[in-house]
């Protein structure tokens, strides 16, 4: 079975932020750094964690989609203890057992899996970033580094703009408020933010019944 | 005046280049460099691709005798993003949406190399041959 798991941080942060969890995690893949979040950008990514299945020969055969994350956090988290109750663990345990027994199931029967997706059911589940994704990703890259080099006012306007122009990525969210001010992407304007989305999800289950 | 140019995934290039408005001016010996396209007598040119710089606006892509390349009006015709920090003199030339969607619309998955904490670069394609769980996360 040659398979292998590439995790890719989107953090611009860089080894700083991002070496504590990794060496934590103790891990026998690559874990590689992506500070300007050029793999969200390639594969319209909006969100961690977000995943993509590509076959042997290099081909998408699950386009990108929540890895095995649920919206537990919404509903069952007790906001000032951060402890989370029974029922949350159990949804959160469920959900992420369903996403890993499908990727398991491909890992092993690979193009026989009924996970694999068609050409046209990969086709329509693609994301399909449009020119406003596009312009938000330019800010974000003008915000980043006017940041990196201490122009960190002037970063602001473009780091809000990548926001405005691309509301659905959390990733902009959270990382443009966490690099303005630490701790702030998960602060209560990330629960004001999560709790605007009523009825719609923060992390869109993946469509893991066989052949969807 | 002096320019940082991130052009797509081009490291960041210097130039000596004159911003007006949405154009930006560069020294033609900086466009392979800056950019990756060079101006040849066929028109503007990346590895095979090239695009014939239309004769009725040619004044809007070159000027001083095809000493100077405006790299706005290139990005424009390509509908590619472009941002600009005119305090600071830095431009942004992103990649199109339309090129993003046809890529992904492959189904090849997109190449790219990042390093891991090491500093050493992998490239998705070094996996090619095995089955890739690609996944994101984040520390923020």
């Amino acid at each position: 079975m040659r398979f292998v798991v590439v995790a890719v941080a989107l953090d611009s942060g860089g080894a700083t932020t991002t070496e504590p969890w990794i060496r934590a995690a103790k891990p026998s893949y690559p874990c590689l750094i992506d500070e300007r979040h050029v793999v969200a950008e390639l594969y319209g990514m909006v969100n961690v964690p977000s995943a993509v299945w590509i076959d042997e020969a290099g081909r998408i055969v699950r386009p990108t989609e929540t890895a095995g994350a649920s919206d537990a956090f919404r509903w069952h988290l007790d906001r000032t203890t951060k402890q989370m109750s029974a029922e949350g663990l159990a949804d959160r345990r469920r959900t992420r057992g369903a996403y890993l027994d499908a990727l398991h199931d491909w890992a092993v029967k690979g193009p026989a899996s009924a996970f694999v997706l068609s050409e046209d059911q990969a086709r329509r589940h693609l994301p399909r970033p449009r020119q406003e994704h596009a312009l938000a990703a330019a800010n974000f890259r003008l915000g980043q580094y006017l940041h990196a080099g201490g122009h960190r006012k002037a970063a602001t306007r473009y780091l809000a703009e990548a926001r405005r122009l691309h509301p659905e990525s959390w990733s902009y969210r959270r990382q443009t408020w966490e690099l303005e001010e630490p701790g702030r992407a998960g602060g209560p304007e990330f629960w004001a933010a999560v709790d605007a989305l009523g009825e719609r999800p923060y992390y869109p289950p993946a469509k893991i019944a066989p052949g969807h | 005046m002096p320019t940082t140019i991130l052009y797509k995934e081009q490291p960041p290039y210097l130039a000596d280049a004159t911003p007006e408005g949405g154009d930006l001016w560069l020294p033609v010996t900086d466009l392979p460099a800056a950019t990756g396209w060079e101006l040849r007598s066929e028109g503007v040119c990346r590895g095979d691709v090239c695009m014939p710089v239309p004769r009725e606006r040619e004044s809007e892509y070159v000027r001083d005798g095809r000493a100077r390349f405006n790299v706005g009006a290139l990005a424009r015709s390509l509908d590619q993003p472009v941002v600009h920090d005119d305090v600071l003199g830095v431009w942004v030339f992103g990649e199109a949406a339309r090129a993003r969607r046809e890529a992904l619309e492959s189904l090849r998955a997109p190449d790219f190399t990042l390093p891991d904490p090491g500093g050493r670069p992998h490239a998705l394609a070094d996996f090619r041959g095995h089955k890739v769980f690609l996944v994101s996360w984040a520390s923020w």
